[in-house]
């Protein structure tokens, strides 16, 4: 990570979003990464999110695991908490934080060995509790940081940098998550600004278990041709269903769209996703479609992109534990000791 | 052959009852136990039981002491056995003379018995099926039936048994009836036919007072409940899940907002161990009060994050019931054996705050301490319990709290300080005790906002791999645990009326039988002072105990004595200044044992036992 801060100059005419803040306002450190790595575009496309979406830059909690994917929370949002954990154990950490105070937004960032490998396991018990956050997957299907070993998402067949072919199956974590229950599923690729941005914000928005795949190739060591996760064949086999526009709760909408052609939901908070289909049919409110379709997709070497599923008017592991509105670490004393007088009375029961 | 010799004691004896897991028994052997204490003679019954749900032996043994000696006495003077798979080892522990309870509806061959025991049979299976239709209740009530005849063989009183029934039915009042007549069932058998059969009594006393029955698991419990945690994750495990199960049920009555229904706590039973520690920790790190609650291989899976909250500077309650090691060990049975791997848990140089409760009374008040030692010191705090405490119900001081009491939420920054201009440095010593400022997340909208990690940083939360930075945190972790050594409970004397040159030092559940041991050494001439050790980091009153004898038994239930490498490594003492006496079969140490091992250990330092009244 980077020992470098950047200037704090902002220039007087960059564009101020309703609680009068820049992007700049929203930026973190000088990324350490290498340059074109797909995981800058990504920081990039989450202070756009937020930016846009108005959000009180210090109400965001953000954490990660070990890897350059889990590096990158020091990259944005450097008014907010950040907690680089241990490895493959973001998600038990966000869920304690999350219950510790359900008023911040939660985005934890992980990448590929981080989720796929050492972390599969908490991976799969944050999105079946439905912690309420945006999962966000830097999939690049190569360790990085240790210089290009396979990472469980890499597909069968796909060759490293040496040239060593994968013999593995590849995990693929948007079925993973639909499987085990997320309320938000999506995918995208970090060189495609338009349709990440609105997917960061849609997931923002959402209650619940929110579940973005974001192929984001890795340029020092899995950009060669051979590799399923390099700019170019992310490119030509990307195979998008649809296109979100995120539309918050105030404000008019005013587009025209050939009738059938857009799906509109409205999330929990009053939030409006407006969905133009790519592809005819597709319904991101049937799980088991969405399961099939990418599985075919995906025989046919396509990567599938776009909202895949979302339950707009999903619950959260605070309404499934009941907890009560006023955050759990803003109670005090008087609010959680039963006092002397009870103490008594248990006494009483115990002789 | 004549007649065997009839043990006669009264209020003072051990009562063991051989059942078969899952037969029922557990709640009519608690009634026993209660029946005695209820006429004010104090108890100490305990579990040993297997890893199994049904079928497998189990058994429960009752101490019965007007003294009040709580520790587990060995040697069983009544056995009630009511299983034929363990019928010969059960015999086997009788002490001669002792007495045996069976049921006698099926005769049983002479070589089955012992010729120096007396064996008193009771037709249990024929009374039962004559009085019960139902082949389950038949089972059921078989148990409070022997509990019927034994309360006429000791001279229990009825009444309070009745009493006891009622009050454990409560609500469910059809079953009090089956149970009474099951009782009075047996305890007219007893009357009738077991009058003169033992020479053990029960007589009303008034030496149980104003002191609670309670595991140890409910009452550290309460403790995280009284103390103000609001998270609990946790993996099941034996013996610390019936913790996390006790938290539950106190929240479900102490901790739901009256007006809304809602709860003002969260539970998550989580995948792992991992999670489990990483759930409290991520809770803590964002301010709120949270705890798990594990045993032996729960702390082994957990040691990565340990390192990460010491390193990080993240409070976290950590309790750890401990069982026997290493690996699965045994589930079941006790040990004091995970004091190393706590202590110095995760790799790099790290050393962690440990509490040793004796009992009950000390799991509720030092669970509650350890919530606010954790958010005073910004780092993991364990507390040490055990099988033999935290699964038995043990007769202990009420449990206490001040309504005036505050949770000492440590060093936080608030946001009012930040905008007064405040320097926040997340890693900063500012008061010279070691323990830095930190904020909570999303509490100021432009400043204390600062990167948790794993890795090496300075003063202000910023990376760094520089030598000076990494050291001066170091440096002050060590700083901050010396601080530690004033704040946790602190080491308990117990000085002999005699001068010695002899110390014993020891901790946890080896408390209660020690001072039943010390009065035993003292009638044979042997006098120790002693220390109850409460709490590592050492406080400076163990160095100098340890100072002021020429030797010093160190008595623990683990096979490497532990505690005593603690004590040398971090004290640099000369070893041979501690005698190591160690007990680690898996069943809690007993005062017969202490003695004994002290009285040789003694002799072997080749000094004559000490008559009373002189010097050592």
């Amino acid at each position: 990570m980077t020992y470098l801060a950047k200037p704090k100059l902002h220039h007087p005419t960059l564009p101020k979003n309703q609680l009068g803040f820049t992007r700049r306002d929203y930026e973190g450190k000088i990324s350490t990464l290498c340059a074109g790595c797909g995981h800058d575009s990504i920081s990039a496309a989450v202070i756009e999110a937020c930016w846009e979406l108005d959000i009180e830059p210090h109400r965001v909690a953000k954490l990660s695991g070990i890897g350059c994917s889990s590096k990158t929370p020091d990259y944005l949002l450097g008014n907010s908490h950040g907690f680089n954990s241990v490895h493959g154990r973001m998600p038990s950490v966000l869920t304690g934080a999350n219950l510790a105070n359900r008023d911040l937004i939660y985005l934890g960032v992980s990448g590929d060995g981080d989720s796929a490998s050492i972390g599969l396991g908490q991976f799969a018990h944050a999105m079946r509790r439905g912690v309420n956050m945006t999962y966000i997957v830097e999939n690049n299907g190569v360790y990085g940081l240790t210089k290009g070993q396979f990472s469980a998402t890499a597909d069968a067949g796909s060759k490293s940098k040496r040239g060593a072919v994968n013999s593995d199956t590849a995990i693929d974590m948007v079925a993973l998550a639909l499987q085990l229950g997320a309320t938000y599923v999506a995918r995208s690729f970090s060189g495609d600004k338009e349709q990440l941005v609105p997917l960061i914000k849609g997931a923002l928005a959402h209650r619940g278990a929110a579940l973005l795949d974001v192929i984001s190739p890795c340029v020092a060591f899995n950009n060669h041709t051979g590799s399923t996760k390099s700019y170019d064949y992310v490119r030509e086999h990307n195979d998008a269903v649809n296109l979100l526009d995120f539309m918050p709760k105030r404000g008019p909408i005013s587009a025209d769209y050939r009738p059938g052609s857009v799906i509109e939901i409205t999330q929990h908070d009053g939030s409006r996703l407006r969905l133009r289909k790519l592809h005819d049919g597709y319904d991101p409110g049937d799980r088991l479609a969405a399961i099939n379709h990418i599985h075919a997709h995906q025989a046919r070497g396509e990567i599938v992109t776009g909202l895949l599923f979302i339950d707009p008017q999903a619950d959260d592991l605070h309404a499934n534990l009941n907890t009560v509105d006023k955050p759990l670490n803003q109670l005090s004393r008087a609010e959680l000791c039963p006092g002397a007088a009870m103490l008594e009375r248990i006494n009483a029961s115990l002789r | 052959m004549g007649k065997p010799r009839r043990i006669a004691a009264v209020n003072d004896f051990v009562v063991k009852f051989a059942n078969v897991n899952g037969s029922g028994s557990a709640s009519a052997n608690e009634l026993f136990a209660r029946s005695c204490l209820r006429m004010g003679v104090p108890v100490s019954p305990r579990n040993i039981f297997p890893s199994n749900i049904q079928g497998l032996p189990t058994w429960y043994e009752v101490r019965v002491s007007e003294r009040g000696w709580l520790g587990r006495r060995g040697g069983v003077d009544i056995m009630v056995a009511m299983n034929p798979q363990t019928w010969d080892q059960d015999l086997k522990e009788i002490e001669p003379g002792g007495y045996l309870l069976y049921d006698s509806t099926k005769p049983q061959p002479p070589s089955k018995f012992r010729p120096d025991i007396n064996a008193i049979g009771i037709p249990l299976t024929e009374i039962a099926a004559a009085k019960f239709a139902d082949p389950r209740e038949r089972q059921l009530l078989k148990n409070i039936m022997y509990v019927g005849a034994l309360a006429a063989m000791l001279g229990i009183d009825p009444d309070v048994i009745a009493q006891l029934l009622g009050e454990q039915y409560k609500g469910k009042d059809k079953l009090i009836k089956p149970n009474l007549d099951a009782f009075m069932s047996g305890l007219h058998y007893g009357r009738e036919n077991l009058d003169e059969a033992a020479a053990l009594r029960i007589e009303r006393r008034d030496k149980v007072g104003d002191r609670i029955f309670i595991e140890g698991n409910a009452a550290a419990a309460l403790g995280c409940v009284y103390g103000g945690a609001t998270v609990c994750a946790w993996y099941p495990i034996t013996p610390s899940s019936s913790l996390a199960e006790a938290f539950q049920k106190y929240c479900a009555r102490l901790r739901v907002d009256a007006a809304t229904g809602k709860n003002k706590f969260a539970i998550v039973q989580a995948e792992d161990e991992l999670a489990s520690i990483g759930v409290v920790i991520g809770a803590n790190w964002n301010g709120a009060r949270a705890f798990t609650t594990t045993s032996g291989p729960g702390i082994s899976l957990m040691t990565e994050f340990i390192g990460l909250a010491y390193f990080a500077e993240i409070p976290a309650t950590i309790i750890n019931v401990q069982r026997g090691g290493p690996s699965t060990g045994m589930p079941t049975r006790t040990q004091q054996a995970d004091l190393l791997a706590c202590a110095y848990a995760s790799h790099g140089d790290t050393k962690h705050v440990l509490l040793f409760p004796e009992d009950p009374h000390e799991c509720f008040e030092f669970a509650a301490a350890a919530l606010d030692l954790a958010d005073r010191l910004q780092t993991p705090v364990f507390l040490m319990s055990d099988l033999d405490i935290g699964m038995n119900q043990r007769l202990a001081a009420p449990l206490k709290w001040d309504d005036n009491r505050h949770y000492d939420r440590g060093k936080v920054m608030t946001a009012e300080e930040l905008d007064a201009g405040k320097d926040f440095g997340r890693y900063l010593d500012v008061d010279g005790d070691g323990v830095p400022y930190r904020t909570y997340p999303g509490s100021h909208p432009s400043r204390g906002a600062y990167f948790t990690r794993g890795t090496t940083k300075d003063a202000y939360a910023r990376y760094s791999e520089s030598g000076p930075d990494y050291v001066y945190n170091v440096q002050r972790l060590l700083q901050k645990f010396e601080t530690a050594k004033r704040l946790v409970p602190q080491s308990v004397l117990r000085k002999s009326a005699h001068k010695t040159r002899f110390g014993v030092i020891y901790f946890g559940s080896t408390s209660p039988p020690m001072a039943e041991a010390i009065e035993s050494l003292e009638l044979q001439g042997t006098h120790v002072d002693a220390l109850r050790v409460r709490a590592f980091p050492f406080d400076a009153a163990v160095e100098e105990f340890i100072l002021g004898h020429e030797a010093v038994f160190v008595v623990e239930q683990n096979r490497d004595a532990q505690l005593r490498t603690l004590l040398v490594n971090e004290l640099e003492l000369d070893p041979s200044r501690l005698v190591p006496v160690l007990h680690y079969d898996g069943t809690p140490i007993t005062a017969r044992f202490i003695a004994a091992a002290i009285d040789e250990q003694a002799r072997n330092l080749n000094v004559l036992p000490l008559k009373p009244g002189k010097a050592a």
